[in-house]
């Protein structure tokens, strides 16, 4: 018997994340002034077919478009997938306004360095998302991580989300809330 | 001992917190299994065969009596009055309800202990020479580090989901006795030509199913670099190790698959940009920790004194002089030596103990050893300071106690895991093998003859019992549902630390007491005077043996 013929189809993507109607951004339950553009949709992303108003960009298709949507300034952010790290966006962090990270599965914790190198390394003071499949007991971390934005998809309430943010008041090493560790802070004292 | 201060104390209490919290949505149907799985796990949590099991963490193996008495407490109103020694030189209990978890871990903080990080793929509890500070081939008392790293470590919160567990080891002394080779990262204190204090840092060890020996990726690492050095390499793997399969994703494959230079670029360059940041160790950091280990306050014993006195008993009592030789431990002070408590009597499993036994381990502990207990990662319990003079008082009243079989370092002092009888990982029994062994050599005289062995046994190839360094090693594996026992010959965990090679076919569970008879009998006609099983094997290596053992009956 012949072997079938293989199907022409592009490699699958991944799991993609959802773009929730509401999220909580710096404490507070707020509506999604966002749009995400996931990977892997019919048609391909042009300058010209991009939607208008805010945007999520995945970071393929922004680092492909970056030049040409300079005038859309303000409209434009970019998610990270979870295999791409944040040198590929570096220097040009500065330039956006949003920097989502994404998890895949809430048990891959790339992410988490995302947040702390954009904070931390490159000085980004805009809001960073994270989005995907995290879970409520991740905010505390997330928060020191230099997260500020939760676009959670899963199936609590975002003000029951809103209690797991400060799980702990206090923390031994150093992160972006905190710049000195315990043991330093303890040496002064 | 490094002691709580308010900030500990309200950490450990809004950890107790947060997992009572997390316990509530799991039992109400709001967290989910899956969800609730890695956080339970960083709680030291499992669920076993036949129940939950709760690792609690004793860092660097460390204690006081009133912890241990704590302990005691806990295994009798919450378990079955009993606990295990691990060999990451924590504590499990094998019988606690979910529902109690929360209050064991709230009647755990109140005497500054908590279950964290002892499980889940996360930074687990560092691991150090139970001999530190007393040892006299050491060269700078490894606790401080580690009460360091601990700190550094605990709720990091970038590494909480890593691809997969991370284990750390300190070695202060010349000899190895913290296993650092085979570690994802181990961590050898050194000293430079100028006398300076750093680090050899090794990277990608690690047993399991691939097992590996760690590589030095920085021979000299300045003392005030150690965390940030450990950032940047937990850094690396947490964005470079592999996540689509459990197998592949400890560091120890990122490292082999990209080669340790590779991965020592990524780690330094990494390290470059926070080597000056806020983990940079300041000496007044290093003083504030090293403050929590003082030499405790020794008696003045005149040189000498100690060592006639044990004379006098050894000569009077030929069981104690047998104690004295194998279950104690020179120390650097004059008139004091360390006491290695042995939970290895034949039939009980290794490293198990009763609520009784803990509470006798107490009182030892405040009437020879100024109330500090240290967990050995060959799951024995060691009193580090004790006067030479009380020895023989000791060692009666840890007779009296079942902690004085005297075969620490012998066949009989086995590395072991629970195996099939309790864990739901496992593919055979542990320890019906270990107790068979221990009833077939249970001549002293002949185990003495035969000297140091380390025997390890592991129910499944995740290798708990560390069967690849054991010098003979035992892998149960299962062969079409049943149960067998593969052996492994030539694997330390030392200085000088290697993997054991497979000598064959493997045996049944009946076969296995015999087996090591014959593996033995090679070494016993083989040997040089005063040689060592380990010795004698690399000499010889593994074919003599293999030869003997697979004889066929003529």
């Amino acid at each position: 018997m012949p072997k079938p013929a293989k199907p022409s189809v592009k490699k699958p993507v991944g799991e993609q994340p959802e773009n929730p109607a509401k999220l909580i951004l710096d404490g507070a339950v707020t509506d999604n002034q966002w749009n995400l553009l996931p990977l892997g949709g019919e048609e391909e992303v042009t300058a010209e077919n991009l939607a208008p108003g805010k945007v999520i960009l995945p970071l393929s298709v922004w680092l492909e478009l970056r030049d040409q949507l300079q005038e859309r300034g303000e409209d434009i952010g970019v998610w990270l997938d979870s295999d791409e790290t944040v040198d590929l966006i570096g220097e040009y962090a500065a330039e956006l306004p949003l920097i989502a990270a994404h998890f895949p599965a809430f048990t891959d914790g790339r992410a988490f360095t995302v947040g702390r190198l954009l904070r931390e390394r490159y000085g980004y003071t805009g809001e960073v998302r994270a989005v995907g499949n995290f879970i409520r007991d991740q905010l505390t971390y997330l928060t020191r991580c230099g997260f500020n934005a939760f676009a959670y998809q899963g199936d609590q309430p975002l003000e029951r989300l809103l209690e797991s943010t400060s799980d702990f008041t206090d923390s031994y090493q150093a992160a972006v809330d905190q710049p000195l560790p315990i043991y330093r802070r303890r040496a002064l004292a | 001992m490094y002691r709580y201060d308010e900030q500990d104390h309200k950490l450990v209490r809004e950890r107790v917190a947060q997992f009572r919290g997390q316990t509530e949505r799991y039992l109400a149907g709001e967290l989910k299994e899956e969800e609730f799985l890695p956080l339970r796990l960083q709680n030291g949590l499992y669920v076993q065969r036949l129940a939950p099991m709760l690792r609690i963490a004793v860092p660097y193996g460390l204690m006081n009596s009133a912890q241990v008495r704590r302990l005691a407490h806990i295994t009798r109103k919450y378990d079955k009055g009993y606990a295990h020694f691990t060999t990451r030189q924590n504590v499990q209990l094998n019988w606690p309800n979910l529902e109690d978890v929360p209050d064991i871990l709230a009647e755990l903080a109140e005497v500054e202990m908590h279950a964290v990080q002892t499980s889940g793929n996360c930074i687990r509890n560092t691991t150090t020479d139970q001999f530190a500070g007393v040892a006299r081939d050491e060269l700078v008392d490894p606790r401080p580090y580690c009460e360091l790293i601990r700190q550094w470590s605990t709720f990091h919160p970038e590494f909480a989901f890593l691809p997969r567990k991370f284990k750390i080891a300190v070695c202060g002394a010349d000899q190895d006795r913290a296993a650092i080779r085979a570690h994802d990262i181990g961590v050898q204190i050194v000293k430079n030509d100028k006398g300076e204090v750093g680090f050899q840092v090794l990277v990608g060890g690690g047993l399991g199913r691939t097992p590996i020996l760690g590589v030095a990726i920085r021979d000299f690492l300045p003392e005030t670099h150690l965390l940030s050095y450990l950032e940047a390499i937990v850094r690396v793997y947490n964005q470079l190790g592999r996540r689509d399969n459990k197998f592949k994703a400890r560091i120890k494959i990122l490292v082999k698959a990209m080669g340790a230079e590779e991965f020592a670029r990524r780690v330094e360059a990494e390290w470059e940009q926070i080597k000056d940041g806020a983990d940079e160790l300041t000496p007044e950091a290093i003083r504030w920790a090293k403050r929590f280990f003082p030499e405790p306050e020794y008696k003045s014993i005149a040189n000498g004194h100690g060592e006639a006195v044990l004379r006098d008993h050894a000569g009077e009592d030929k069981a104690f002089a047998r104690w004295l030789e194998r279950n104690t431990f020179p120390h650097r002070v004059n008139g004091y030596q360390a006491v290695t408590l042995s939970t290895k009597p034949t039939g009980i499993p290794p490293g198990d103990v009763t609520d009784r036994q803990l509470e006798a381990i107490a009182d030892l502990a405040d009437k020879y050893s100024f109330g500090e207990i240290r967990v050995t990662h060959e799951q024995n319990v060691v009193l580090a300071d004790v006067e030479q003079e009380k020895l023989f008082e000791l060692w009666q009243e840890a007779r009296k106690n079942g902690f004085a079989t005297p075969n620490i370092g012998t066949l009989t002092d086995m590395i072991c895991c629970p195996g099939g009888d309790y864990c739901s990982l496992a593919n055979a029994k542990s320890i019906p093998v270990a107790e068979a062994i221990q009833r077939k050599f249970d001549d002293l005289d002949y185990l003495y003859d035969i000297g140091d062995l380390d025997l390890n046994i592991s129910g499944c190839m995740n290798a708990c019992g560390h069967h690849h360094i054991g010098h003979i090693g035992i892998l149960g594996v299962d062969k079409k549902g049943e149960e067998f026992y593969q052996v492994q010959l030539g694997g330390s965990s030392n200085e000088k630390a290697s993997l054991g090679k497979v000598l064959g076919p493997s045996f049944s569970r009946d076969e296995m007491p015999n087996t090591i008879g014959k593996i033995l009998d090679v070494f016993v006609e083989n040997r040089h005077p005063d040689e060592l099983f380990i010795d004698t094997y690399n000499r010889i290596g593994l074919q003599p043996f293999k030869e003997r053992v697979y004889a066929k009956a003529s």
